[in-house]
């Protein structure tokens, strides 16, 4: 990438950085504040009472002297980029290395990583995308062929998907968990299902894109419905397919992490909910972080086919 | 057995029906436009209520939707809490501020350079993140109040309508910009005129897809950490309970308002947008 490109990326992020390190301080100096004053320091208003109902900003400018350990507290409300980061090579580099049951001392790597965990994700991210948007594809043809699918089905999949899918994820986790499934396909069934609607939406449209003029050509060269599709719909919804592609991996994505807080068995879900129940901010920042690299990457290399497919196409400069 | 024959005879009357009134002499009809998703829909529900009761499963797997309809008419007043909690206070509080401070955003981000190659690459990643995950540190932020469920929202509807507002602002050819310029119309005219109408059907698009993030962020939210009233917090305690008909009567709830919701954009979208390609033809 270019410099020109990547100069005003730099600055934005090193300008959310900057707020991030600056939010810390009021954010953390009820904790920091504490922790000063066990260790004897004198803070003001020396009361705990009296902070707990103090404005954030109004302790920060109280307590100047104090504020220096806003960014090493040891159970921060918002922790620190730098804490993060720590906390994220020791939980996958050191863990693979020097953990428990890392490299060093058992000869293979660690279950309890993040990279394991992510791996875990990925799987059920993978499997539920390739189930949704192939679906999703099919069905979009069928609504554009078919007027009795397109009427029947079309307005049942809209509100199909304003079921709150991940709020049942409890539920078919348990269900297929009594029929005897479990492990992958439960989270990939919630992942499929996120993925389908964003697929279904774009292709339709798409496959609707070619206008009237277009659509009259094809007439004139006496071509049916097989032709039009392969010849005009479907590469006229490329554009379409891809932007929808790319909004379903990432909801797929979404699914596999809501579908593993049930059953603690793995994967980065699992880790933010325990984060969660420990006060372990940093845990759910790295497994955040780390949720978000999955993510850039997928999106990645969907957008990186997208521009390959539109340029040999000739739909791209 | 005899629930199962029936399901099947009941389904090749509702697909036969189906594809009389879809192809036959009443298709253009409005009110076969309503009877087939109708039809369709009353079809997968008497089967369902058939093979769940022919195959006897047990309503701790899937409850009949009879048993679902009871629940739902005998809490009434219960799931409207729920409802105005989780529905009108989280989920339309945060969609609304989140998707105008991304419309807001996407305007300045359009018409400065440098915020756009800044903003648009950070847009497009933040877009594709799994933000749902925020839940648990906006909790223990601003509480188990709807508050913290409005910011989950805030934060989910922010990025998918930011790019997709300004991918629709950057919908207009060269060719009609040089005519506004020929014009010598300035950026606030060329907006309102040309760019705004253009980008209208990627706003709506961003806009529809928010409607459904906007009810997955306020629920999930809830599973975090929630008052005892709540959509959310009504699907985790049942399921605890093994009340699925319960589950199913929240879940019906959030089905109800979601596609209320999405028609009414839908809605707005044919109202305004009724020039462009996908919305003529049908």
């Amino acid at each position: 990438m270019s410099m020109r490109r990547l100069s005003p990326v730099l600055v934005m992020v090193a300008g959310l950085i900057g707020l991030w390190y600056l939010a810390a301080v009021p954010m953390n100096v009820h904790e920091v504040l504490t922790a000063a004053e066990r260790g004897g320091a004198e803070v003001s208003p020396p009361s705990a009472m009296e902070r707990r109902d103090m404005g954030n900003w109004a302790l920060v400018l109280r307590n100047p002297e104090h504020l220096g350990a806003s960014w090493s507290s040891q159970r921060p409300r918002l922790p620190a980029p730098h804490v993060v980061l720590v906390e994220l090579y020791e939980s996958t580099i050191d863990e693979e290395l020097n953990g428990r049951r890392g490299l060093v001392r058992s000869g293979s790597l660690s279950n309890r990583s993040l990279v394991y965990h992510g791996l875990v994700t990925l799987n059920a991210t993978f499997v539920g995308f390739l189930i949704g948007a192939g679906l999703g594809i099919l069905l979009a043809v069928g609504i554009v062929h078919s007027r009795v699918m397109d009427m029947s089905v079309m307005p049942w999949a809209i509100v199909s998907q304003t079921i709150p899918i991940v709020a049942l994820a409890p539920m078919i986790i348990v269900v297929l968990y009594s029929i005897g499934v479990q492990g992958l396909l439960p989270k990939a069934v919630i992942s499929a299902y996120l993925s389908f609607f964003p697929v279904v939406v774009g292709m339709v449209k798409g496959l609707r894109s070619p206008d009237g003029m277009q659509l009259d050509l094809m007439r004139t060269y006496n071509a049916d419905a097989a032709t039009v599709l392969w010849k005009l719909r479907l590469p006229a919804s490329v554009p379409y397919l891809f932007a929808s592609l790319k909004i379903a991996i990432a909801a797929s994505l979404v699914g596999a992490i809501v579908g593993e807080l049930p059953v603690q068995q793995g994967g980065l879900g699992a880790r933010m909910l325990a984060g969660s129940y420990y006060g372990q901010t940093a845990q759910i920042w790295a497994a955040l972080l780390v949720a978000a690299a999955l993510a850039a990457v997928l999106v990645w290399a969907i957008g990186a086919a997208e521009r390959r497919a539109l340029r040999r196409m000739g739909m791209m400069a | 057995m005899s629930g199962v024959v029936a399901a099947l005879g009941v389904w090749a009357a509702g697909f036969g029906l189906n594809l009389w009134l879809a192809n036959g002499p009443v298709r253009e009809a409005r009110a076969t436009r309503l009877a087939v998703p109708l039809i369709f829909g009353l079809t997968l529900l008497a089967m369902w209520e058939l093979l769940v009761r022919g195959l006897g499963v047990p309503a701790v797997i899937l409850p009949p939707p009879s048993q679902i309809a009871a629940t739902f008419a005998g809490n009434l007043p219960l799931l409207w809490r729920d409802f105005v909690q989780t529905i009108l206070k989280g989920a339309l509080g945060g969609y609304v501020i989140g998707c105008s401070a991304a419309f807001l955003t996407a305007l300045l981000v359009d018409r400065y350079d440098y915020l756009r190659r800044g903003l648009l690459p950070l847009g497009n990643f933040m877009a594709a993140l799994p933000i749902v995950g925020t839940a648990p540190i906006l909790v223990m932020w601003f509480g188990f109040g709807w508050q913290s469920k409005a910011a989950v929202v805030v934060l989910m509807v922010f990025f998918p309508m930011l790019v997709n507002t300004v991918a629709g602002l950057s919908e207009t050819s060269a060719m009609q910009r040089d005519l506004m310029r020929t014009y010598a119309a300035g950026w606030g005219q060329t907006l309102r005129h040309l760019r705004l109408p253009a980008a209208m059907p990627f706003v709506f698009n961003g806009l529809k897809i928010c409607t459904t993030l906007a009810l997955i962020g306020a629920i999930v939210a809830e599973f975090f950490g929630s008052p005892t009233l709540g959509l959310g917090f009504r699907i985790s305690t049942s399921i605890g309970q093994l009340d699925l008909g319960m589950v199913w009567s929240a879940i019906l709830v959030a089905a109800l308002a979601g596609t209320f919701f999405y028609g009414l954009v839908s809605l707005i979208e044919r109202r305004v947008t009724f020039w462009h390609a996908s919305q003529r033809g049908h």
